[in-house]
């Protein structure tokens, strides 16, 4: 057979159409097979959430209080390291001076000075982690939330270089490898995955939970003690808690500087 | 100079050494895999769908429930096979009929040699031993 490479080309191009086309490997779910029960929850909505930080700080002034880290950390199978270099953290605590660098000064309510302050992903409106992901592991849903899909994490850390509030923790090595002293029944949560290896985690705002009509895993902890210093809503919704708190107390972000535009406010 | 005799042999053990392997195996071919039911999974009777489309496409239904529920935020599942509605999740759902991962998925996987890297995350049920 004598074949120019034009007619190759041509060969080549038609043979790998039809074996497209004959291929049962694109075989997907046919169109409708899908179209169940849509959850509805989110649609139309922005998630924030509001810190109430003299309500947190009251509480813990009693006693040490982490029963929002407690909880978020148990349901999503997040271990306790006991390094510091190596943490894994969802929702953690920062003091008031790191929390708000820049914004504090010395004669701001004492109250405050040095005092833990609760921080966790700011799902911010302008997410510079989104932006530097290669692979789409990490967007911005339609309702606000900077979610992960770990299955298409493949470990660059780029979106922790680009995190101006150091949300996001790295995996160095196999969670489930976590010393056992400190993490008795790890994983704690039978229903959830643990990560792996190299891939980034970070907090979701809890959709599973947010899914079931459920508040998001550390408010519920915090309510249950009866504190209520997290109040999570939609902030499209100016009936909403979140909304009626925000036009009641003043409330500031952490770094508004940047342009993030974080979706989680503190009230001083 | 060709001593035809020694060749002759030669050629023969050649030959013996290199079909051993065949003789070897000659009626040990493996079994073909014989996935277990859980009891919980014969009191249902029928997976999420046919038998068939389970046994060729469960890794496509996998792919595309992983990619629904992270990526779009659908949750449900309605079967074709009978319209029942089910949760989309590895660990909750597929898990909780077929908890005997070791004698169901394994038995399978083991055979074609394959090691579905899920488990590295996605928490395997616990099994009686
Ligand atoms: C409600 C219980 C139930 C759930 C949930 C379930 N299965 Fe099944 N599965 C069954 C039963 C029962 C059979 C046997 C069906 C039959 O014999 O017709 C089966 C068969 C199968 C088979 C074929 C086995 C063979 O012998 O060829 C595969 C593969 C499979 N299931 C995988 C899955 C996966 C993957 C999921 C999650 C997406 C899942 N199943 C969810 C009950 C279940
Ligand atoms: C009837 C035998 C059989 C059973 C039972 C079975 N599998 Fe599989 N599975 C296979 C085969 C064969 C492949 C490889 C298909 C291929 O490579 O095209 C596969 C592939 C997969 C893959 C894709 C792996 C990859 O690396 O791409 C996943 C995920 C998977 N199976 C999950 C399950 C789970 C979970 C169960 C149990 C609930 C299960 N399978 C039960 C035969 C089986
Ligand atoms: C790097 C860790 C990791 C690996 C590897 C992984 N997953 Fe996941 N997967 C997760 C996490 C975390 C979720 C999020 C669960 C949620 O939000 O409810 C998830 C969610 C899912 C879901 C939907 C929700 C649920 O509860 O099951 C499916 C289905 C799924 N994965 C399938 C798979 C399959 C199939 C594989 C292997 C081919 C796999 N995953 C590998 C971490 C992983």
């Amino acid at each position: 057979m004598d074949l120019n490479r034009r007619e190759f080309i041509k060969t080549i191009g038609i043979a790998s159409a039809l074996g497209i086309l004959g291929g049962k490997g694109f075989e997907l779910l046919l169109p409708g097979e899908l179209d169940a029960k849509v959850l509805t929850e989110s649609k139309g909505k922005q998630w924030a959430m509001v810190i109430d930080m003299p309500k947190c700080i009251q509480k813990n002034q009693k006693e040490p209080c982490k029963e929002c880290i407690t909880s978020c950390h148990t349901i999503h199978n997040v271990p306790d390291l006991a390094d510091p270099k190596v943490e894994l953290k969802w929702i953690w605590k920062e003091k008031y001076e790191n929390t708000f660098p820049g914004t504090h000064h010395e004669y701001t309510n004492e109250a405050v000075h040095g005092k833990d302050f609760i921080v966790l992903c700011n799902h911010c409106t302008n997410p510079p982690c989104v932006r530097v992901c290669p692979t789409k592991a990490t967007w911005q849903r339609p309702d606000g939330i900077v979610m992960m899909d770990w299955h298409r994490c493949i470990g660059c850390r780029f979106c922790m270089a680009a995190c101006p509030y150091g949300a996001r923790s790295f995996n160095w090595g196999d969670p489930r490898k976590c010393p056992p002293d400190k993490n008795p029944n790890f994983p704690t949560n039978m229903a959830y995955p643990t990560r792996s290896k190299g891939v980034v985690e970070k907090c979701t705002f809890c959709p599973e939970l947010l899914a079931k009509g459920e508040l998001p895993a550390c408010v519920q902890a915090c309510e249950k003690i009866k504190v209520n210093a997290l109040i999570f809503g939609d902030l499209s919704d100016p009936e909403s808690v979140v909304r009626q708190v925000l036009r009641e107390k003043y409330t500031i972000r952490r770094k508004p500087e940047l342009g993030t535009a974080p979706k989680v406010f503190y009230i001083i | 100079m060709y001593d035809g005799t020694k060749i002759l042999i030669g050629l023969i053990i050649g030959l013996a050494f290199f079909l051993s392997p065949f003789f070897y195996n000659a009626g040990k071919a493996a079994k073909a895999p014989q996935p277990e039911l859980s009891p919980k999974a014969k009191e249902a009777k029928v997976c999420v769908r046919e038998k068939d489309y389970m046994r060729s496409n469960h890794m496509q239904l996998l792919d595309n429930w992983r990619h629904t529920v992270v990526r779009d935020d659908v949750r449900y599942y309605k079967s074709p096979l009978n319209d029942k509605i089910y949760y989309m999740s590895l660990q909750q759902t597929c898990m909780e009929c077929h908890s005997n991962k070791s004698k169901f998925c394994d038995s399978c996987h083991n055979y074609f040699g394959l090691v579905p890297y899920c488990w590295d995350c996605h928490v395997e049920p616990k099994e009686k031993k």
